[in-house]
């Protein structure tokens, strides 16, 4: 576009573009110069070395097993971890509730529509922030303490201390019983699924319903002989606290909540505009075509519409890693969280941010790299 | 898209009112269940409605007034000028107050787009110095107001408006940059704005609270107000660059190889001609743009800024209320809606107005 422009002076352009690049190695030089200065008149250790040594402080809750004896490189690698679940947990959730969020502002329902679209507009307006902080006033004030547990369901206790919940007790041939049990659904459904019209005796759902049906007896009866090596093990009130099942955190609640709900907006969203940008024309050769509304969605719409939805999904599932750093402000230990820990307990904190921005910078540019490489696989299809 | 003698509506027979509408909620058996959903999700609401409205007290002689019963809106009434203003001066919070309607004015002139020019940027540059000399005081008898005592709204929406300002020349510059055919100038705009773009805000502004102080010489002392309006526009900078490239992407190319046949020098061609059309393009994204820095001033919380949600947060903790931190962060969710979703809508009235002209 601009090229005759510029290569029409061919020598200046790359003078001025070497003195670029000099000034920014200057100002690099510069800031570094600065540092070094800096550190050595505080008195600030530097180096990696402190990775090592044991960290010496607690982490509230954590997906890998963690003592304070730990290292501080171990610490870094618990907050990673965390980071790394709670984004995992938020996308899976936020995307099924954007996915029904964007098919109820799609449906031809006036009031189901509308009640979507408010949801869009208020959760998308308020920054995650203030989402976030106020669950957590929500999760700390509202909520009884636990001899006086509401009970929303049988097993299920909120508590001001959090969410009690009961656990999955797995024997170890259990969870390859479970895994198998989950296979079989899959090839049950995918039989009954695929059964030729022809010599089908019911309807799809029918069908469909005596293949759960099938699976779900089968399961049962597998799992009583095998000695019943999957089990729900209860919360159990016991003094002031609960014991056993599966607890989870105010911070935890808080922050898991306000992500999904927030992320849910943007994702619903996306999936809509992506839907929306099929041509209608698409519809209009489906129905003269004589296909079914559910067919032409299915084989037409969504396969064209996936397309158009996988870059901004992409960057959403990426500011959603980036999101979780706000788990700061109620206090759930994810990395940024970890990372102001240290640096309050080593005085280190140009290598524990380092650390932070490096690992925030890799899981960002190998996420767009995986999705580029998918998006032209998806984007491949079209001939 | 005309619809044709068919489906025209004045030779649609007009069915009911009360058949239509229970034709749209009980069509068919989908319609009916979708139906019962909503009708359970408003009912789901019926309780925080009552708790924020029926069981709320509006004004308590003193906060034991609200220890029972709903949402305690008068805690927001008591402590509107802390959460407002922050830790302001009280006597010369008329100074902070005058800084939010200046930036309303100025934000509702812009919005007028045949305002749209130079001119308006140099009204910009008056409005924002006389924003900050209202703010800081120290001259025309206004007294000196460190800015360690800024606070609340005027902090958040001046974080806001100097961030995308400041970013704007910059984000066009890498833009250009990167559109360019420069390989060394392409290259560094790249690195910066992917580097940027593959950051979380906060850990730009922990650089900012804790490792600026480091950078830069030991006399250097910039306050953290600098420092985080600092991080802030370069987290702009680099998506506001996106977005201008987007518009720059959509020129058609003829325009710049008329202005070269022209002989119009590279400059005049990127400010006359290339600029004005690829920013008109992008208009709707820019405003989106500036909606996602609206809200992410509210991040400055976590350096210890004291926005309007750190007032917020730390007027909710005055032990004499009972634990009003969900009313103060409605109230500020409430603020931060408004503002947001008024952008919203202009920029979906600007759509409306460009999509209006190109069928025309």
């Amino acid at each position: 576009m601009f090229d005759t422009l510029w290569y029409s002076r061919k020598l200046r352009v790359w003078v001025a573009q070497i003195a670029l690049m000099g000034s920014l190695a200057a100002l690099i030089w510069w800031i570094g110069g600065n540092t070094a200065q800096n550190l050595t008149e505080r008195g600030i250790r530097t180096g990696l070395d402190f990775l090592s040594r044991p960290a010496r402080f607690p982490i509230s809750e954590t997906i890998l097993h963690y003592s304070p004896e730990d290292s501080f490189l171990w610490a870094f690698i618990v907050g990673l971890a965390n980071t790394l679940w709670l984004s995992a947990l938020t996308i899976l959730l936020a995307t099924v509730l954007g996915l029904a969020l964007a098919l109820a502002r799609l449906s031809a329902h006036p009031m189901l529509s509308r009640l979507a679209a408010g949801y869009v507009t208020v959760f998308r307006n308020i920054p995650l922030i203030v989402q976030l902080l106020f669950f957590y006033g929500v999760a700390t004030s509202v909520f009884p303490p636990p001899r006086e547990a509401w009970t929303p369901l049988p097993g299920i206790y909120l508590t001001l201390r959090g969410a009690y919940a009961p656990d999955l007790f797995l024997s170890s041939s259990g969870s390859w019983l479970l895994a198998a049990i989950a296979l079989a659904l899959i090839l049950t459904l995918r039989i009954a699924w695929r059964w030729p019209t022809g010599k089908a005796l019911l309807p799809l759902p029918a069908r469909l319903c005596a293949a759960v049906a099938l699976w779900l007896g089968a399961s049962i009866a597998i799992w009583h002989l095998a000695g019943r090596p999957v089990r729900l093990e209860f919360p159990e009130l016991n003094g002031l606290n609960f014991r056993g099942g599966q607890h989870l955190s105010p911070e935890f609640c808080a922050i898991i909540l306000g992500l999904t709900l927030y992320t849910a907006a943007f994702v619903g969203e996306v999936i809509r505009g992506g839907v929306q940008a099929v041509s209608k024309g698409q519809w209009e050769g489906g129905r003269s075509l004589g296909l079914s509304e559910r067919q032409i969605m299915f084989r037409i719409i969504l396969p064209q519409a996936l397309r158009i939805i996988i870059p901004p999904m992409t960057s959403q599932y990426l500011s959603t890693v980036k999101n979780t750093t706000l788990a700061v402000a109620v206090g759930y230990p994810e990395l940024g969280l970890v990372v102001n820990t240290v640096i309050n307990q080593t005085g280190q904190a140009l290598e524990s941010i380092l650390i932070m921005l490096g690992v925030f910078l890799t899981i960002s540019l190998s996420v767009s790299a995986l999705m580029n490489w998918l998006n032209a696989r998806v984007a491949l299809v079209e001939r | 898209m005309q619809s044709t003698v068919m489906t025209s509506p004045h030779l649609r027979r007009k069915s009911p009112l009360v058949l239509r509408i229970a034709k749209a909620f009980f069509g068919d058996l989908l319609g009916a269940c979708l139906t019962l959903l909503s009708v359970g999700i408003l009912l789901a609401l019926v309780p925080a409605f009552k708790w924020a409205f029926i069981d709320a007290h509006w004004y308590v002689a003193t906060p034991q007034g609200c220890f029972s019963g709903g949402a305690c809106w008068a805690f927001i009434g008591s402590k509107l000028r802390l959460i407002l203003f922050g830790l302001y001066p009280p006597e010369e919070q008329w100074r902070a107050a005058l800084v939010v309607g200046v930036i309303l004015i100025m934000v509702l002139l812009t919005a007028w787009p045949r305002l749209w020019g130079a001119r308006l940027l140099a009204l910009w540059a008056v409005g924002i110095a006389l924003m900050l000399v209202l703010m800081a005081g120290g001259i025309a008898g206004l007294p000196p107001v460190p800015t360690s005592k800024w606070g609340g709204l005027p902090v958040t929406l001046l974080l806001a408006t100097l961030s995308l300002g400041m970013a704007f020349p910059f984000a066009v510059i890498l833009a250009l940059a990167r559109r360019g055919s420069l390989p060394i100038a392409r290259a560094i705009a790249i690195f910066l704005i992917e580097i940027v773009r593959g950051l979380p805000l906060v850990g730009l502004l922990f650089v900012a609270a804790i490792l600026l102080p480091l950078f830069l010489p030991a006399d250097w002392t910039i306050d953290k107000l600098g420092r985080t309006l600092a991080a802030l526009t370069i987290f702009a900078a680099a998506y506001l660059a996106e977005v201008v490239r987007g518009g720059l992407q959509g020129l058609p190319s003829g325009q710049i190889e008329a202005a070269q046949a022209l002989g119009i020098p590279y400059w005049k061609t990127v400010w006359h001609i290339v600029l004005p059309q690829a920013i008109q393009k992008v208009i709707p994204p820019l405003t989106n743009t500036a909606i996602v820095m609206v809200k992410n001033t509210s991040l400055v919380l976590i350096v210890g800024v004291f926005d309007m949600l750190s007032a917020a947060r730390s007027a909710a903790t005055d032990p004499a209320w009972p634990a009003p931190s969900k009313e103060a962060y409605l109230f500020v969710a409430a603020i931060y809606l408004v503002i947001c979703y008024g952008i919203s809508l202009y920029s979906r009235h600007l759509e409306a107005g460009i999509n209006a002209r190109n069928r025309s």
